[in-house]
């Protein structure tokens, strides 16, 4: 099933699809390593309910829901 | 001949740390031209040559996006140095070896530093150097730059490399889907005369722009580039930037697969992740944020500062002015040097180095918090809060510096991204208010407000929070328009902080403040004694009024008569002794308190509190009071912090702005709150 990366539920993971987007923004979440292809693994939502954490090729990094609506993974 | 090494790599990778151990403590540290990006030089001490270390912003990338890329990739590609150190933070070295990928096509001899080989062990991780040296075709060093392990190895192959002009020619894009467009592109760029290398291509590949205006190609060769572009996106149907982003992570997966071995299995917790399950807890994640802030609060503002900082307090502002002043008169210097040395030097500089404790405290317990990790975590919790006021999480650490004091404060706006969230973050800046002003409060809150002692001190910091987010939404929708800045930050693994780390973070940014409020300070300290001692016909004066702050003052009270404080309480009597402590309160805050004492009592400082007092009442209503308070709480920073916001900013057209809109706030809402406390008739007499 493919869904936004956002809508994964803490500990589940994905394989990347595809990311939306354009500029700056797309371009940084490539660098970090969100490229098709790529296991993501959502590990936890913030206190307030944004940003969230997520594990990609064996690191941590945090991206806003907004960022995350953009980038589409199959569970 | 002077070697030049570069040092490049990702944040939190341990650069700083490598470049801190190679050139000791004789950094040169200024700004790369034209952008506020700290720029980093020093020799490397170990050795006979003269070989200058130049450290490059921390960076994921070289794309064309940010400041500190652009900055990085402009200096290795036009300035050529002779070796390029790039550290890999070897417990996350795929995304680290990205950015290798990209410096290995700049065609400059390079070395890769992997470093933080003890918790590589640690984890039970293995990674053989030796063949990834034989893959990468560069050499790969294994160091741990906290304990100082393989630098000399590292430095001892960079030289030699150095001195060999081992070019580089690699190209990982060989026998991809794009490496035909590499080729057609190369040769496109040899045949009409440009420069041409494997950097070039790929980046006119991704349709950098920022490359295309440094070329300056022809019309024709920037479409028969569009078109072979459109070729192999068709070809392909991909778009090309996810395209060269993928092989590039594709071309690291086949070489860490073959020579990175994990101890641990996939999504296995490991004990920085474990810590983090708590400290970023949905429940336990706020309380644990304030219970971190109260206890820096109480480390740099509380008892535990009162214990250093009173002493030095005391030492900076009495005993050596003291000792200052008999050995002056024992000289037989007249009384005009003794003035100005003691009322106007040490005056003011001593009232600003007796923050120096509270200012190093916080240094230390924020270097503390960024050494183990912390900060990336405040980012995280606080984000959602920041982001209704167009910021990022990462402002919370400015912010809260401010409370303390804005000079470093302004200095560290330099972690945020983008101009845009810089500029709002040091104009909210003084709203913030800062450790200098506790004594403006103190005198006044104790005159007027002695009962209600906490609740009117806390409720002017409550006022500087609220303005500061009116000011965001206000700001947000004029001046600073536009979008909030992406929040994509990594969050690294907690660590342990070393001694020598968290000494060297203290020690340079304590340095910085001592330097900028020094030399500045002393200047305007001399000028404000000036005019405080003379008349514009450069005499002294006796009285203070006829000086020429008493004159400047005169001009500037009746300003704030709509405010309840131009003018002497129940009188039409111009009240200029405000003027002139408002003047001096540019220098430092503080200031303020001390300039009222001196020119209603015209006296000693010898038991000025309790006639300060009296004096105050006679001068001010409470609700004048109150309303002078909230002015010294919102205008204008002193000049210190002034000129760090002149420098961060680079142009004196938004650091005017900033002046003018903090000014202008300040006596907006001071009128507000006196006409509305007026209106209904609270604190007349």
């Amino acid at each position: 099933m493919i869904v936004s990366l956002k809508e994964l539920k803490p500990n589940e993971s994905g394989i990347i699809k595809s990311i939306g987007g354009s500029g700056l923004i797309r371009r940084r979440l490539m660098d970090m390593g969100i490229t098709p292809g790529a296991k993501i693994i959502m590990r936890k939502v913030a206190p307030l309910g944004d940003p969230i954490e997520i594990n990609i090729r064996g690191y941590e990094l945090s991206i806003r829901k907004t960022e995350a609506d953009q980038v589409t993974v199959e569970k | 001949m002077a070697y030049r090494f570069t040092l490049a790599g990702n944040p939190n990778s341990g650069k700083t740390t490598l470049f801190n151990y190679l050139t000791g403590s004789n950094a040169h540290v200024g700004n790369w031209p034209g952008v506020t990006v700290e720029r980093k030089e020093g020799r490397y001490k170990k050795s006979k040559e003269q070989i200058n270390i130049i450290d490059l912003p921390g960076i994921y990338s070289l794309s064309p996006y940010t400041a500190e890329e652009v900055v990085a990739r402009d200096y290795l590609s036009q300035e050529k140095p002779d070796v390029v150190i790039n550290i890999v933070d070897a417990t996350n070295i795929e995304r680290n070896l990205y950015l290798t990928t990209q410096l290995l096509e700049l065609g400059i001899p390079t070395v890769i530093a992997l470093n933080m080989m003890d918790e590589v062990k640690g984890r039970g991780d293995e990674i053989d150097a030796a063949s990834l040296e034989k893959q990468l075709g560069v050499p790969v060093v294994p160091i741990t730059a906290t304990k100082g392990h393989g630098i000399d190895q590292l430095m001892e192959r960079a030289i030699e490399v150095s001195k060999n002009h081992e070019i580089i020619d690699k190209n990982i894009f060989e026998n991809t889907k794009i490496s035909d467009a590499i080729k057609e592109i190369s040769q496109l760029l040899k045949t009409n005369g440009y420069a041409s290398s494997v950097y070039y291509a790929v980046r006119l590949l991704e349709n950098d722009e920022k490359i295309n205006e440094k070329l300056n190609l022809s019309k024709s060769l920037q479409s028969s580039i569009h078109e072979i572009i459109t070729k192999k996106e068709k070809e392909t149907e991909e778009e090309m930037e996810t395209l060269i982003a993928d092989l590039r992570y594709r071309y690291i997966g086949e070489v860490t697969v073959k020579h990175v071995k994990k101890g641990r299995k996939e999504g296995e917790l490991s004990f920085s992740d474990k810590v983090d399950k708590i400290v970023t807890n949905r429940i336990l994640g706020i309380p644990i944020f304030f219970f971190v802030m109260y206890l820096v609060f109480q480390i740099s503002l509380g008892p535990i500062s009162a214990f250093i900082t009173d002493p030095f307090v005391t030492l900076t502002s009495e005993i050596i002015p003291e000792a200052v002043q008999n050995l002056l008169i024992n000289a037989g210097a007249s009384d005009v040097i003794i003035g100005l040395v003691i009322d106007g030097v040490f005056a003011g500089i001593g009232s600003v180095l007796g923050f120096l404790p509270l200012v190093v405290l916080l240094f230390l317990c924020l270097s503390i918090l960024e050494d183990i990790g912390y900060m990336a975590r405040i980012a995280f919790v606080m984000d959602r809060v920041f982001r209704r006021f167009g910021l990022s999480g990462k402002a919370f650490v400015p912010l809260l510096m401010g409370y303390g004091c804005a000079v470093p404060a302004i200095m560290a706006t330099r972690t945020l991204e983008d101009e845009r969230s810089r500029r709002l973050v040091i104009t909210l800046m003084p709203f913030m208010s800062c450790g200098a002003r506790i004594p403006v409060y103190a005198v006044f809150v104790g005159a007027f407000f002695a009962s209600n002692r906490v609740l009117t001190t806390f409720s002017i910091y409550a006022l500087g929070v609220v303005i500061a987010m009116l000011s965001c939404i206000l700001l947000n929708k004029t001046v600073f328009k536009g979008e909030a800045a992406p929040f994509i930050m990594e969050l690294p693994s907690y660590r342990l902080p070393t001694l020598r780390g968290i000494s060297l973070h203290t020690w340079e940014k304590a340095r910085g403040y001592v330097i900028k409020v020094g030399t500045i300070l002393l200047a305007m300290s001399v000028v404000i004694w000036f005019c405080q001692a003379f008349n514009f016909s450069l005499q002294l004066v006796e009285e203070p009024s006829e000086s020429i702050f008493g004159i400047i003052g005169n001009v500037i009270a009746p300003i704030f008569t709509l405010n309840g404080f131009g003018l002497v309480k129940g009188t039409t009597q111009v009240h200029w002794q405000i003027g002139a402590a408002l003047l001096t309160g540019l220098i430092a805050k503080e200031a303020v308190v001390s300039t009222l004492g001196i020119l209603y009592i015209n006296e000693g400082l010898e038991e000025l509190t309790g006639a300060l007092g009296i004096a105050l009442g006679a001068h001010f209503t409470p609700l004048a009071a109150y309303s002078f308070m909230v002015f010294v709480l919102l205008y204008a920073p002193c000049f210190a912090a002034i000129a760090t916001a002149k420098k961060e900013l680079g142009s004196w057209k938004w650091t005017l702005f900033t002046i003018a809109y903090q000014c202008g706030a300040a006596w907006v809402i001071s009128f507000i709150v006196y006409q509305v406390g007026h209106l209904l008739g609270i604190g007349l007499v």
